[in-house]
């Protein structure tokens, strides 16, 4: 660790260069200027053929000498810091410590340098898109938001990981999966089912459908965390294995499935690293009702806000196969939407032992 | 009739029930009569007032304990302000309160139920035999009949408050009153006859009696004494704003002595009586008026008994009416009063004369607001007199804005106090505070169904930069006053809470609240503009320090941190207009000019039409320009209060005083 102290990496040097924006921008009595791309629908484009949601040219400038952004850059410099810090003690970090880490009262005022976390989290999106550095090169990391089980072996820090002796709890996907952090071992499973919800992957799991349809099971407990996407990606691209996505039947189900194919809006640049194109949905379309009997009365009627989310969908680029259009547009028709849970009204393992089944039988999925 | 009517029913009834009903069923016997007319005749009689505001005291303003205590001072205070100005002498009132044992020794002022109130005025006091009448029968007075403006109307007030003090403990009302130091002072216990409404004296005497003129008004009621909104306090406090002219001196039921010293040396100028107008009477109202008149025509009763009517408008009137002028006015009823009323309704008659009000005025409110409010910011406006329903009125609004400059150690003592997440933006939800008023009389109760909160309500704050949230009154620290004066106060109950709502007068308001608002929107942006330079320059300055030391840390300390520092404070001050900035904010909070009638407090000082007796007590850290003299003796008579000397001199007092001490009322 002293060693990596002295020689700088590739990302502390990145850091430092927001330092070398001011020094040289005084030298030059110019106003300091960060320049960082913008990260919204309006700069992202959806490539067709790689199937994935890429971050588009347009840039903000970030300069100090405007009232309206002198705060922000003073602030974006103070999280540079801190990461900066990071770097130099090994360390990782949450979102939430980078925020006590910098926050603190100016001197002769009675202001702070950041009043709630929700100034400092964008600062570190701001930072990764414009150093180009992925979020766990900086050292931050998430919460332990997912869970791993079925035949494969990892090494996590050293220690080697068998996930199909975990029992029903699976293995705490950590939220950084790098390989310099983890290896995978061994791989044996045939596919790769990842499920929205913790409680439907609890009922997979408790019915030991991995052992019987030789699968890794996977959950992100609602929209997957990065290192549970980055997880199945490495899954997906190393060991080849076919990712398919359990999902409730809503738009943010379809948002969710979404994410994991295409990548996220707000996360665009990562869609690299993170995205599998050609993952597949398997459930729950807006057809199953009708396919796998549903009674109308476990249905919820969509909300305003449901059906606003839903038309926004119908809208992206990357909805516009025919196939998807009908299965959005089908849901709207019905006015209803359906939990995973829902499935239980028939029979408690009826997702273990007939839908999924029947399901992967008939390859009835949607790309 | 009955019999033929019940002839095809009954057919009816035969064809649904086949088998034929033997005899016709005989209709029950009709209920016979307990009672008969003479009986009933017998059990009629006359109400008289007294009994039925007995029954109804919550008409008058006595529903609860708490109420009925403020009622009671305010009926008094009201009559003793009312007699002082009508006699041209500058007011010096007394309230005291005192909680009463019920046998044992006296509870502490938030428990007690019973209390003693006193008030005495230096005015003109009244003759012994007008005493018991006025005090102990209820509609008697001076102020029903006449149309000028004063703060009673009806002859219920004080009457009705005695009454209730004999009603809860029965006692009776005490007075004493001296018309002049040569004369006796009569003592006075009078009750009131509720079955006849007439007084009944219990006790008459003269005395010996410190003050040399006045009356002492003196009862003991069942009340409850408790701080807040619509509370005694507040009603004084009040009071004070709205007629900054009296001297009060108010006893607390805790004891504490609270001297209100006078900021407005002149009495308002004395209104005069006017006739009714034309437009401003009813029928009913107009058939009485014919009867009662002298005139022995009918032009003569127009043109006599109204105002605004011209012997040649008279003829108009007659002639629009088809009426002889030269009718006996008494024998004009029926149809022809009628018409007379369209014919009236139907000429262009001048709108009444505006001598009959005596607004308060935009310096007096002004000295009022700036004595009993702290703030930054004072402005007043009187509107031009208007007319609803033939009555004339003048609607009066004024502004106190701010918290006041902080005193120095205080606010330096703040900002070592670093704030915790969610913290910040804590003190911006204070809603301002609407002060309402009638003929200087300051309504308490019923805010929300007063034409003056509504236009408060109505007017749109935001464009004068204060936050306003729908349908609420705007936020902000905020006094917000409207007065109306007129000769008649259309109230919404006799127990005078919120003025009625007619379009006329909630136009006035609303123009004149937005004249008030246009001038805190100046003020508000004026202050903005001086800071926000300042402000520019100081957060680049702040956050300099800040970036410099990021960079540094950045750099692993080894920055010529100095040097970048003085690199970008020379780019901060070039881009924040240098020393032009620099000049603009020495001339820091531009003074009032432009903006009339107000007054602007900074730390540094304060300009505009600051009241004179005030300046000095802005200093001597009574903010509320109110001496406090815990436990002491309370001054006996009205005509020697404490004579307000105890205040210390204050740099620039004589030059302010020379200032604002007018030499003249403001005229329309």
């Amino acid at each position: 660790m002293a060693q990596k102290q002295r020689t700088a990496t590739a990302v502390e040097k990145k850091l430092i260069g927001v330092a070398d924006v001011v020094i040289h921008a005084a030298e030059r009595r110019k106003d300091p200027t960060l320049t960082i791309p913008v990260r919204s629908l309006s700069n992202v484009t959806f490539n067709d053929r790689k199937g994935l949601i890429e971050m588009g040219k347009r840039k903000q400038a970030r300069s100090f000498f405007n009232v309206g952004m002198a705060k922000k850059f003073m602030q974006t410099v103070l999280v540079a810091d801190a990461l900066c810090e990071l770097q130099r003690a090994n360390l990782t970090t949450s979102l939430r410590e980078i925020y006590y880490r910098t926050k603190h009262t100016i001197k002769n005022s009675h202001e702070n340098t950041i009043d709630t976390q929700d100034e400092s989290d964008p600062l570190i999106e701001d930072l990764e898109v414009t150093l180009t550095a992925l979020r766990e090169e900086l050292h931050v990391r998430a919460e332990n938001a997912g869970s791993i089980v079925g035949p494969l072996v990892l090494v996590d820090d050293g220690d080697r990981v068998d996930c199909a002796r975990l029992g029903k709890g699976g293995y705490s996907v950590p939220s950084i999966v790098e390989p310099e952090y983890l290896q995978i071992r061994q791989c044996t499973a045939d596919f790769l089912l990842l499920v929205e919800k913790g409680t439907q992957w609890n009922r997979l799991s408790e019915d030991k459908f991995w052992r019987r349809y030789n699968c890794v099971l996977l959950t992100g407990n609602g929209q997957p965390p990065r290192g549970v996407r980055r997880l199945a990606r490495r899954l997906h691209e190393e060991k080849k294995l076919p990712v398919y996505v359990l999902v409730d039947n809503d738009p943010w189900g379809y948002y969710i499935y979404s994410v994991i194919k295409q990548g996220s809006i707000n996360l665009a640049f990562e869609s690299q690293r993170m995205a599998i194109p050609k993952a597949k949905f398997v459930g729950l379309s807006s057809a199953d009702p009708e396919a796998y009997e549903l009674p109308r009365n476990v249905g919820i009627k969509l909300n305003d806000k449901d059906v606003a989310r839903a038309k926004e969908l119908l809208g992206y680029t990357w909805f516009q196969k025919k196939s998807w259009q009908a299965e959005i547009k089908r849901m709207l028709a019905s006015g209803l939407k359906y939990e995973l849970d829902a499935l239980a009204n028939k029979d408690f393992q009826y997702l273990t032992k007939k839908y999924l089944p029947r399901k992967l039988k008939e390859q009835d999925w949607l790309d | 009739m009955g019999a033929y009517a019940r002839e095809p029913l009954a057919a009816a009834s035969r064809n649904v029930s086949p088998p034929p009903p033997v005899p016709a069923v005989t209709p029950a016997p009709p209920p016979k009569p307990t009672m008969t007319a003479v009986e009933m005749g017998a059990r009629q009689r006359e109400i008289s007032v007294s009994e039925f505001f007995t029954k109804n005291r919550h008409l008058l303003g006595f529903d609860n304990p708490r109420k009925a205590l403020l009622t009671c001072v305010k009926e008094a205070v009201d009559n003793a302000l009312d007699a002082c100005e009508e006699a041209g002498i500058l007011p010096d009132v007394v309230v005291k309160l005192e909680p009463v044992a019920n046998g044992g020794p006296p509870p502490p002022a938030s428990q007690a139920t019973r209390f003693r109130i006193t008030v005495a005025d230096n005015g003109p006091g009244i003759v012994r035999q007008q005493i018991p009448p006025i005090f102990a029968k209820l509609l008697y007075g001076s102020k029903f009949h006449r149309l000028r403006m004063s703060r009673g109307q009806q002859g219920i007030g004080i009457s009705a408050a005695g009454m209730y003090g004999q009603l809860t403990t029965g006692k009776p009302v005490r007075i004493i009153s001296r018309t002049n130091a040569r004369a006796p002072a009569h003592y006075f216990e009078v009750q009131i006859d509720t079955k006849k409404n007439e007084p009944l004296i219990l006790e008459k005497k003269q005395i010996d009696w410190e003050s040399p003129r006045g009356t002492q008004v003196t009862m003991e009621v069942e009340g409850r004494y408790q701080k807040g909104r619509a509370s005694v306090d507040e009603y004084v406090e009040q009071t004070i704003i709205a007629n900054p002219h009296v001297k009060m001196t108010y006893v607390t039921p805790e004891g504490e002595t609270k001297e209100f010293r006078r900021t407005y040396e002149q009495l308002p100028a004395s209104p005069r009586e006017i006739k009714p107008h034309p437009y401003g009477i009813e029928l009913g109202m107009l058939l009485k008026m014919l009867q009662d008149t002298k005139s022995h025509w009918l032009s003569g009763f127009l043109s006599g008994d109204f105002s605004r009517v011209s012997p040649r408008l008279a003829e108009d009137i007659c002639k629009a009416a088809s009426l002889s002028p030269r009718a006996r006015p008494r024998d004009v009823h029926g149809q022809a009063a009628e018409n007379l009323y369209k014919g009236i309704q139907a000429t262009k008659i001048m709108a009444p004369p505006t001598n009959c009000l005596s607004p308060i005025g935009e310096k007096a409110i002004l000295a009022g607001l700036y004595q009993q409010i702290k703030g930054e910011f004072y402005t007043a406006v009187t509107r031009p007199p208007a007319v609803y329903r033939g009555n004339p009125f003048v609607i009066e609004a004024g502004l106190a804005y701010g918290k006041g400059p902080e005193p120095a150690p205080e606010s330096q003592a703040k900002k070592e106090i670093s704030l915790a997440e969610g913290e910040a933006a804590e003190n911006d939800h204070e809603l301002a505070r609407v002060i309402r008023y009638a003929n200087r009389v300051p309504l308490l109760y019923q805010q929300s169904a007063c034409v003056s909160y509504k236009s408060v309500l109505d007017t749109t704050w935001r464009n004068y930069g204060v936050a306003q949230s729908r349908g609420a009154v705007p936020s902000g620290p905020m006094v917000i006053f409207v007065h109306m004066a007129s000769v008649w106060v259309p109230f919404t109950s006799e127990s005078k809470e919120a003025i009625a709502e007619y379009d006329e007068i909630r136009k006035e308001i609303t123009l004149a609240l937005r004249e008030c608002g246009r001038r805190l929107g100046a003020f508000l942006r004026r202050r903005e503009r001086a800071h926000s330079e300042f402000r520019r320059r100081n957060i680049f300055e702040l956050y300099i320090e800040e970036v410099v030391a990021s960079c540094n840390r950045l750099k692993g300390g080894k920055l010529a941190t100095a040097k970048l520092k003085d690199q970008l404070q020379k780019m901060a001050m070039k881009r924040t207009g240098g020393e032009k900035t620099d000049e603009l904010l020495g001339q820091n909070g531009s003074g009032p000019e432009g903006l009339p009638h107000s007054i602007i407090v900074t730390p540094e000082g304060v300009e505009g039409e600051v009241p004179a007796p005030v300046a000095d007590a802005a200093t001597a850290g009574a903010p509320n320009g109110v001496a406090k003299t815990n436990g002491g003796p309370p001054p006996s008579g009205a005509g020697d209060g404490a004579k307000g000397a105890r205040r210390s001199g204050r740099k620039g007092t004589t030059k302010a005083r020379a200032k604002a001490r007018p030499t003249a009322r403001k005229r329309r």
